[in-house]
């Protein structure tokens, strides 16, 4: 079932260049849907009380050395899955009057990325893993590049050097880790070996490249603001929405268990970085006028949220990143999308273009106020879950760094409240502004489930929270195994404050 | 003097190119000009019975001449690649001729002698042997990179090649000479048992070792030898370079780690830190300098030179003195690997910049290719997958290649030596992916926009059907091809 989700995109790509010109658009949204409507028993039969993978499916694949085809899905890959396959047709929809030239062309490529998005969450074997990692670059450097903005080939080729670069050393990383854990691929397995103290640091370096440019870590940012703003709608959606995660995925599903020593050494670094990010990405937001640079930096200290919560290596924080991984994904999504709309309209994505839409536009601003507030985390949208665990999580690691982390949620409360305050409240600043129509029934339908979502996790988080504790529980143990020192602090307090998270989680 | 029928047998595919050869250029005056078609069909159905015959050849071993020849599973496969390789160059020099107006019926016989000489190289047991087949491989491909002859920069790539060409074949045949005074024989196995008593430290056997390095290096195009590499593959007609770049550069690896693993392999700790050093030099050479070309022959000559350095990470993998037996398995069969695959990226590149060529573009500038997905989707999203392929991206074959190449490196404990491998195919990424920009992103050129739509020929459909199949199917389906040449390993001592 769950390949049937990987390659049903792949199958539509056949379809695609099967069928008549007119019919590409309904072909795509029709195989997003299924691909989505397949996914769905996913979320429903996952088994919340076992920590192992579910679904797996394995076949042999290259003997020698041998890989397999092998997938499965845990409490930590799950969300992700059922966000992409949630997000996809809603891609579709976002491009249906966006893109004008090689429709076709477009179409392929997103659904590509989609079996790639999925493979990489799902796959359970490291080279497996690579390969998808690595296949998601030529549909994204194509959609960036073919159909971005006017800066769109600087863009293209940098997002696909830095991340092409980045994870070069992987690779390099999983062929030492097969001669040293035992020849083998399987995640799993190599998860059970311990490593020596003297190879961990460099694999943990090899993989912090690879994700950190993914996720993008402070230092490693630069190429998200030029690949967000001149991707078109549904490329900076995948882009912000799933590409972003995929980083934070894979702290979470090697670099943590395989190499728990490492990962002990490194934290503070980890934390110092992601707290610059955070600082950095929300400072930044503040000075941008063009929306999608603003919204790029906003991820930017996002993410750094979501490393935060993963580097504080308790409970708490982990499950925190990953809700804020999906939150975000949400969140982020539909900014991206909104931006796309109002683009669409008055072909203008800087603020002074937009302001005062809340006349013309009242469904699109209120839509647009709805989506700030989640994204400054406001208490009762989904985005509040996520770093209010994260937040926990750091306090027990750090107060000093939670407190700084808090200081990320108030600038993210300035520059959002002032871009919500000049779009849709500011003085109209065209004459034509009064003409702007507001969403139609398509642009209805990409918005509503996004402001469902927002408050349905907002308020009752529980399913979001329940299937991720037991992986997390587990991951947790496994860090925490053969050392004492930083980890232990917040160990320590975790009899008590594991009713943090409990509150949400209703776990038996 | 009676020549035993079985020595015949065992050199049958040689004797059926050689002999094709010779009554292709003997039919040549007596076909019309517009049947010339019917010769390459003809040189191809030589290639096809050569496939049966080797094929069948494939499981055992057997020396032929006493000892000059042998026919063992690691010279069967060099030679299924060499067929592969010539039928596609075959195939697609039919319609390209014809569009440079030089379709002659020679063409296909030098082809033919040509690879009649590799053969040999690959099957032979003898340096002698090797070097007859050397020759007759170099001979052929200086007449056909001269074969546009109305042409300047064709006739200055014949001249050149012919130049550097015969100066290394010189430096080659005088370290056979030493090589044959020190140990008193040309036969690999007996050069094998004399060094192995002789010691290391002789500085004409070092000597004789350096001569041999420079004689092949030129072959291959590792730095420091490769500087006629660009110029030749820029000045040939593009049928010759796909030719030369991979059939001619796949029988001199495999002529080459014959000698140096089975005739030299008691100098492994002499020539060890010298392939070392050729091979890091030629890895970052090629990768860098192909970054500034921007004539898309010079840029895919670079790439040829690039990865024959990867090429090399294996037969330093195999070189290694210490290494176990099975490290050098891995060393020896991920080179095999890498070639198959190297070829079916390479000749299918080189295919679409054959098939852009036409009246009013030359197809040679990588600006030609503006607006190629416009124009033509379909070549456009083939050779976006040979590029991606050539930088070594998953799924594609190219990324299977260098999978195993690394694992052989790092199993070998040379992980800065993959690093450094690994590095540079990101860098490498760079100037493939060009192509691609420039395919995909760039508007047409008002020339090339008004240029005749092309059309691919059938011959022209196969192989790009070809070397596509080869390229995605070796990438996701390696079994097969990974056990083959685990199997047809050169058999070491």
């Amino acid at each position: 079932m769950l390949s049937a989700v990987i390659f049903l995109p792949l199958v539509g790509v056949a379809l695609l260049f099967a069928v008549r010109d007119a019919a590409v658009r309904a072909t795509a949204l029709v195989v997003t849907i299924i691909t989505f409507i397949v996914s769905l028993p996913l979320w429903f039969q996952f088994d919340p009380h076992q920590a192992q993978m579910q679904f797996a499916e394995r076949a042999d694949w290259i003997s020698v050395p041998p890989i397999s085809y092998s997938v499965g899905l845990d409490g930590i890959s799950l969300p992700l899955v059922i966000m992409t396959t949630f997000l996809m047709p809603l891609c579709v929809l976002a491009s249906w009057r966006a893109i004008g030239t090689r429709l076709r062309e477009f179409m392929a490529c997103l659904l590509v990325m989609e079996t790639a998005m999925v493979g990489v969450f799902s796959a359970l074997d490291f080279v497996l893993f690579y390969v998808f990692w690595e296949v998601m670059l030529i549909p994204m450097y194509l959609l960036i590049g073919v159909w971005g903005g006017p800066n769109r080939l600087y863009a293209a080729i940098k997002f696909f050097l830095y991340t092409l670069a980045g994870s070069v050393l992987l690779l390099v990383a999983i062929i030492v880790l097969f001669f040293q854990g035992g020849q083998t691929f399987d995640i799993q397995l190599l998860s059970k070996v311990e490593y020596s103290a003297a190879l961990q640091p460099w694999l943990f370096w090899a993989f912090f490249i690879a994700f950190a440019v993914k996720v993008p870590m402070f230092p490693f940012h630069t190429w998200l603001p030029d690949a967000h703003v001149e991707a078109p709608t549904a490329g900076s959606v995948v882009l912000a929405s799933v590409l972003l995660k995929m980083g934070a995925y894979g702290f979470l599903r090697f670099t943590l268990p395989l190499l728990p020593d490492a990962t002990a050494t490194f934290t503070p670094i980890m934390i110092t970085l992601s707290l610059i990010a955070i600082i950095y990405g929300a400072y930044m937001a503040l000075a941008q006028t063009d929306l999608k640079k603003l919204i790029a930096y906003s991820s930017v200290s996002h993410m750094g949220f979501v490393t935060l919560g993963i580097f504080a290596l308790n409970e708490q924080g982990i499950e925190g990143a990953i809700s804020q991984m999906v939150n975000h994904g949400l969140t982020t999504g539909a900014l991206f999308l909104c931006v796309g709309m109002i683009y669409e309209r008055t072909h203008s994505r800087l603020i002074m273009d937009n302001t005062g839409l809340a006349g013309p536009m009242p469904r699109y601003a209120t839509c647009l106020v709805i989506f700030a507030l989640s994204s400054l985390g406001l208490p009762g949208t989904n985005s509040f879950v996520g770093e209010f665990l994260v937040l926990v999580g750091t306090f027990f690691w750090s107060r000093l760094a939670a407190v700084i982390a808090t200081l990320g949620i108030i600038l993210a409360a300035a520059y959002m409240l002032w871009m919500v305050q000049r779009v849709a409240f500011g003085l109209p600043a065209k004459a034509q502004a009064s003409h702007l129509s507001d969403l139609n029934w398509r642009e209805m339908v990409i918005l509503s489930p996004l402001v469902l979502l927002v408050f349905w996790i907002g308020v009752y988080p529980s399913p979001l929270l329940t299937p991720m504790h037991q992986t997390v529980n587990r991951l947790v143990e496994r860090v925490e195994h053969d050392k004492g020192g930083l980890v232990a602090r917040g160990g320590g307090h975790g009899d008590t404050h594991e009713s943090v998270s409990r509150l949400w989680g209703r776990m038996p | 003097m009676t020549l035993p029928l079985n020595d015949l047998l065992a050199i049958l595919p040689e004797l059926i190119v050689a002999g094709t050869a010779c009554l292709v250029l003997a039919l040549d005056p007596l076909t019309p000009m517009a049947k010339k078609d019917w010769l390459a069909w003809l040189s191809l159905g030589a290639l096809i019975v050569c496939i049966g015959v080797t094929a069948s050849q494939l499981g055992g071993v057997v020396s032929a001449f006493s000892d000059l020849v042998i026919i063992d599973p690691y010279a069967c496969f060099w030679k299924l690649l060499l067929y592969g390789g010539s039928a596609l160059t075959i195939l697609l020099s039919m319609s390209y001729l014809k569009e440079e107006r030089i379709h002659l019926a020679e063409y296909y016989g030098f082809l033919l002698l040509s690879l009649a000489g590799m053969m040999i190289m690959v099957s032979a047991a003898d340096l002698l042997t090797i070097y007859l087949g050397l020759e007759l491989m170099s001979l052929a491909l200086y007449v056909l990179a001269g074969f546009k002859r109305a042409e300047s920069r064709s006739l200055e790539a014949s001249a050149k090649y012919f130049v550097l060409g015969s100066f290394s074949s010189g430096i080659l045949l005088y370290g056979i000479s030493l090589l044959y005074g020190l140990t008193g024989s040309t036969r690999l196995s007996a050069i094998a048992v004399a060094t192995s008593m002789l010691g290391l430290d002789d500085p004409a056997m070092l000597l004789a070792m350096i001569l041999l390095v420079v004689g092949f290096g030129f072959k291959i195009a590792v730095v420091p030898f490769h500087m006629w590499t660009p110029d030749v593959y820029e000045g040939s007609p593009t049928s010759v370079t796909a030719f030369m770049a991979v059939a001619s550069k796949v029988a001199s690896f495999a002529a080459f780690m014959r000698v140096f693993l089975e005739a030299l392999g008691g100098l492994k700790g002499n020539w060890e830190w010298l392939f070392l050093v050729l091979c890091v030099a030629t890895l970052v050479l090629g990768n860098v300098v192909a970054i500034v070309q921007t004539n898309i022959k010079r840029m895919l000559a670079y790439s040829s030179i690039a990865h024959a350095g990867y090429a090399m990470i294996g037969v330093v993998v195999a070189g290694q003195a210490e290494a176990e037996s099975s490290i050098r398995t891995l060393g020896l069969s991920s080179v095999m690997l890498y070639l198959a695959v190297y070829s079916f990226m390479t000749l299918g590149a080189f295919a679409v910049v054959a098939m852009v060529r036409k009246a009013g573009v030359d197809g040679d500038e990588i600006e030609d290719f503006a607006g190629l997905s416009a124009r033509h989707p379909m070549a456009a999203l083939l050779m976006l997958v040979f590029m991606v392929s050539l930088a070594g991206i998953p799924p594609t074959a190219g990324f299977i290649g260098k999978f195993y190449l690394f694992m052989a490196a790092i199993k070998a404990g040379l992980t800065w030596l993959a690093i450094i491998a690994v590095v540079l195919t990101a860098i490498s990424a760079y100037f493939y992916l060009r192509v691609v920009m420039v395919m995909y992103m760039r508007d047409p050129q008002p020339v090339s926009r008004s240029a005749p739509r092309f059309v691919a020929s059938p011959a022209m459909t196969v192989v790009l059907a070809c070397a596509l199949a080869g390229v995605v199917l070796l990438g996701l389906f390696p079994n097969t091809l990974v056990s083959l040449t685990a199997q047809s390993v050169l058999v070491l001592k």
